[in-house]
Formats: C-alpha cells, sequence, structure tokens
C-alpha cells in the first residue's frame, strides 16, 4: 500500500527493498493488520508523514534474504516481527526499553521507531506490502512456534502485547475496579488482560456497540455507552460508591470523540498532538491515589491535559509504547493455557489489493468493523 | 475516639467518607468466571515489571555497524546520525526544503518545528498532485 495523503491511499508497485545494513532481513509478508494507530496517519495527524510511504507495523512473513551478519535467522524462517525496530544495545536498549531505542531513529529522540509509522517515527516502510526491509534481524524478529496460528501470531506483533502491557503499566491489585477507555482491539486485550492481574471489577467505556458487545463477550467487562449517559466520568462515579476507579487506562489515544472542542483542535486543526478526551476522563475518573495507563498513542504535540486534577488528586500517570518481545513468553503461556485467544477479535479479512476500503471501512467503524488483518498474497492463493 | 457517624447518610454511598473496606469478589468467584484469573497476580512476577530491567537483546555488538547512505535529515536533539535509519522517501521538493529547515533550526520542545513538519505534509500532498496531473498528460501526449 501506499499513502497518497490524508483518507487517500492506494496499491501501487514499489521498488523490491534491499539489504541495507549487515544486520538486516528482507522479510516477505504473509500476514499483517491495520492498526487502529494506523489511522492516525490515514488522517494525516502524524507530522512528516510522507507520500509514498507504506504503513503496517503489524505483519508477520518468511525471511526472504538475510544480510553479511545475521546469525540467528535464515531463508526460509518464519518469522514474527515486534512493532519496535530497535539495536538491542544502546543505552535504552540495554535497559529493556525497546520502544526508546536511540539508535534507529534520526528525525526525533523522544520516539523511538516503527515500522511504517512517518518519518517521526524512523521512516521505515511498514509491513502492508509484499516484502519489508526488517532492521537487526538478531534482535527483533522471532520464529513463530509451530503451535502457535498465524492470525495470533500477527496479534501479537501490537494490538495484543500492547493491551497486556498497558495493563502492566496501570499496576493492577487483586480486587481493584479497572476503567478501560476504547474497546477497540488494545482496549479488549487490556481489558482481558486486567483480569489475568487479579482485578475485581472491568468497566469498558466506547460509544460503539459491536465494540462494546465484544467487551462483554470477550472481555467478560460491564459496559458502558458514553453516548447514552449525559456525564460518563458521574456516572462511573455512580457505579464505584462514589469513590472512582482505581485503576484506568487510556486505549484511545489522539482521536478521541466525547468533547467536540477537543476533536476540532486535535484532529481537524492539528493544534494539539491529540484529542485527550479519554485521558481526561480517566484523570477524573480513577480515584485519589489511583493509577492511569496511557497506551494509546499520541502526537509529539502538546495537549490540553487536566494536570491539576492529576496532581491535586495524586495521581500516577505511567506511559509508554510497548516493549513488545518483552511481552511474548509469557503471553506464549497463556495462550497455550487457553487463557487468551488472540483472533477471537478480528472481523475482518481482506486482501493487499483491497487495503484502501478496508481502511475506510475501518476509519468510519462501518459493518461492525474492530480488527482487520491484509493477505497480500490472498489473490495468488 | 472521633465520632463517625454519618447523619443524612444513605448506606450505599458512605464508601469514600468511612475507612471501611469496599465489598470485593472474592477469589473462587472470579476464578470460576474468567479463564486465567490471577495468573499474573503477582506485580513483581509481570513482563514489563519493572519497566527498567536489563533483559537479553541477541545483541552481539557494542555498538551497530553504520549503515551507509546519502546524508539524511536529523532531529538536533542527536549528538550525532544514529547508526540505522530508514530510508523511505527521502526530501525532495518544496516539502523537502521546508521539512528540512524545521529539521535543522528547531528541537522537539518547538511547537514550530512540529508545526512545520505538518505544513510540509501539505505541501507534499499537493506537489504530489502536481506530479500525478503532469504523469496523466505525459501519458496522453
Amino acid at each position: 500500500m501506499v499513502y497518497q495523503g490524508p483518507y487517500r491511499i492506494g496499491v501501487e508497485e514499489k521498488p523490491m527493498p534491499r539489504i541495507e545494513h549487515p544486520g538486516d532481513a528482507i522479510v516477505r509478508v504473509t500476514l499483517a493488520a491495520i492498526c487502529g494507530s494506523d489511522l492516525h496517519l490515514y488522517h494525516g495527524m502524524m507530522p512528516d508523514t510522507r507520500v509514498g510511504s507504506t504503513f503496517g507495523h503489524e505483519f508477520i512473513g518468511v525471511v526472504h534474504e538475510v544480510g553479511s551478519d545475521v546469525r540467528n535467522l535464515k531463508v526460509g524462517d518464519r518469522v514474527m516481527v515486534p512493532f519496535n525496530v530497535y539495536c538491542g544495545s544502546c543505552y535504552f536498549c540495554s535497559r529493556g526499553l525497546f520502544a526508546n531505542c536511540h539508535n534507529v531513529n534520526p528525525n526525533a529522540t523522544a520516539i523511538g521507531a516503527i515500522y511504517g509509522y512517518s518519518h517521526t517515527c524512523g521512516g521505515y516502510d511498514g509491513g502492508q506490502a509484499e516484502f519489508v526491509r526488517v532492521p537487526f534481524a538478531d534482535v527483533g524478529p522471532t520464529l513463530i512456534p509451530d503451535w502457535l496460528e498465524d492470525e495470533d501470531a500477527v496479534l501479537l506483533t501490537d494490538a495484543l502485547a500492547t493491551g497486556y502491557f498497558g495493563a502492566q503499566l496501570a499496576e493492577i491489585r487483586e480486587g481493584d475496579t479497572v476503567a478501560v477507555f476504547g474497546a477497540g482491539p488494545v482496549g479488549l486485550y487490556a481489558a482481558r488482560s486486567a483480569w489475568l492481574m487479579g482485578a475485581g471489577r472491568v468497566i469498558v467505556v466506547d460509544r460503539v456497540a459491536e465494540r462494546l458487545e465484544k467487551a462483554s463477550d470477550f472481555a467478560y467487562a460491564e459496559t458502558l455507552d458514553f453516548t447514552e449517559v449525559e456525564d460518563v466520568v458521574m456516572e462511573l462515579k455512580r457505579q464505584t460508591d462514589f469513590l472512582g476507579a482505581d485503576v484506568a487506562i487510556d486505549a484511545v489515544g489522539a482521536e478521541a470523540s466525547g468533547s467536540r472542542l477537543q476533536y476540532i483542535t486535535a484532529t481537524k486543526l492539528k493544534l494539539q498532538g491529540g484529542s485527550p478526551v479519554a485521558l481526561n476522563w480517566a484523570i477524573d475518573a480513577v480515584r485519589k491515589g489511583g493509577t492511569i495507563g496511557v497506551l494509546g498513542a499520541y502526537g509529539p504535540m502538546y495537549s490540553a491535559i487536566r494536570l491539576g486534577d492529576a496532581m491535586n488528586k495524586g495521581l500516577t500517570l505511567r506511559a509508554n509504547q510497548c516493549h513488545v518481545k518483552r511481552q511474548w513468553p509469557r503471553l506464549f503461556e497463556h495462550i497455550r493455557s487457553g487463557y487468551l485467544k488472540p483472533n477471537d477479535i478480528v472481523t475482518h479479512r481482506v486482501p493487499l489489493t483491497e487495503i484502501a476500503e478496508a481502511y475506510d471501512m475501518f476509519s468510519a467503524k462501518r459493518d461492525g468493523c474492530i480488527k482487520t488483518l491484509v493477505v497480500p498474497d490472498a489473490d495468488a492463493a | 475516639m472521633p465520632n463517625t457517624r454519618l447523619t443524612n447518610s444513605d448506606p450505599d454511598h458512605e464508601v469514600p467518607y468511612l475507612a471501611r473496606p469496599l465489598h470485593r469478589p472474592g477469589r473462587e468467584e472470579l476464578q470460576a468466571r474468567i479463564p486465567g484469573w490471577g495468573a499474573d497476580l503477582d506485580l513483581a512476577d509481570r513482563p514489563a515489571v519493572p519497566q527498567e530491567d536489563h533483559v537479553p537483546t541477541g545483541a552481539h555488538w557494542d555498538f551497530p555497524q553504520r549503515q551507509l547512505g546519502p546524508d539524511r535529515e536529523r532531529s538536533i536533539e542527536h549528538g550525532m546520525l544514529p547508526p540505522v535509519f530508514g530510508t523511505t522517501v527521502p526530501l525532495h521538493g518544496v516539502s523537502g526544503a521546508v521539512r528540512r529547515f524545521a529539521y535543522d533550526h528547531f528541537s522537539e520542545a518547538r511547537t514550530r518545528r512540529w508545526m512545520l513538519l505538518i505544513a510540509g505534509d501539505r505541501i507534499d500532498v499537493a506537489e504530489s498532485a502536481v506530479r500525478r496531473l503532469a504523469g496523466r498528460v505525459r501519458a496522453r501526449v
């Protein structure tokens, strides 16, 4: 796929990616996904998103070629690739902060590198394509275990790992009431993960009926449609004995609806790095002394956040992009134990040639779309 | 001893005003209802706790070999060009000049840096439209 401008993408032939560093591999993509955060690019919200770029940071595939310094992979290996591009050796990687690698993104120091996520995130092409360049092939990619289905593997490259990571950011303790804002894929996984960490109640807030239904069926959560109440914070207070939730998770990020002023200034006028409606609701709906995990993606500009309430309530805000590969061993265990079935949230599977329609559908939240997988060779099959 | 008796109170709404614990669902009830409930109960035994932690990465270098390539824009907050970088869609045209100006002059803390990059994005779209139109005209001729 190729980005042609806000709300416009197409399918075009591009030159075959090549080995540009001895540690690179070229991966033939067998399955990719469209992430909710891809919509921020699609809507033209991320600074330095260049026409001609290819999106896609959730993908698995087969190793097609390796550079001269690659030791751990060989041609023909089936691999899953974390969305983080990272070196494994810098100050931050040596401390496990793979999402914050300093050796891979010339365009910004505050942001690590991500496949197919603008030049602000390093200028790498993504995996919504037939082939993709994978730097540091000895560090990021992992062989897909034989027992793991491809659809589950591709969901581990971001959405499930990020949801699970977000629940950890929130430092959930036994019996906690957890409010999750956003019932997209990452929010659903965060809600489901909250139970693994001992939550006593999980309440998911959204406005899309099919997603709230999935929050109930897949994540065993109570649900709250914020369009059906006058004041979502007040309603959450009512439902939590006027105490507030113990922890909250912002799984919405930059394009939150719920406030016309915030939405227009952020998504239309680009005067904010994101519309922080969900984060502000989280700040006001969590109890004093509570914790908020922020895994929704925001742009690098400032956002109008209710910091005074956060300060006066003594809240802890914890945020980061997910260090994907650190989550995999435990998530493998949970999938094998039957505690998680990642592809239960997949609603659509499309060939690469129909990706423009898929973006349009996902953006408009039409046809019950929650998670779409992209099959590059579906037309050939 | 302090008087903890509430007046004009609704028993359902006393929680924040008294120290008594909340009613929480019990472990057995939750384990029966939720597959895997409590599998990660131990806060210290979660994969991202602590977030800063030494974990093996597979790197077999202290500093990666440098990627070769053309002159490339970089944040002025970087002390040097990082060793590995993306190479898709290099800077070009008027949009490229605007973007390079933003990168060369302003740190990531400056709003004008990001506004210039967004302006570069819009110019890029216009330049792309002109290129496409020119291509169609050439094809017809």
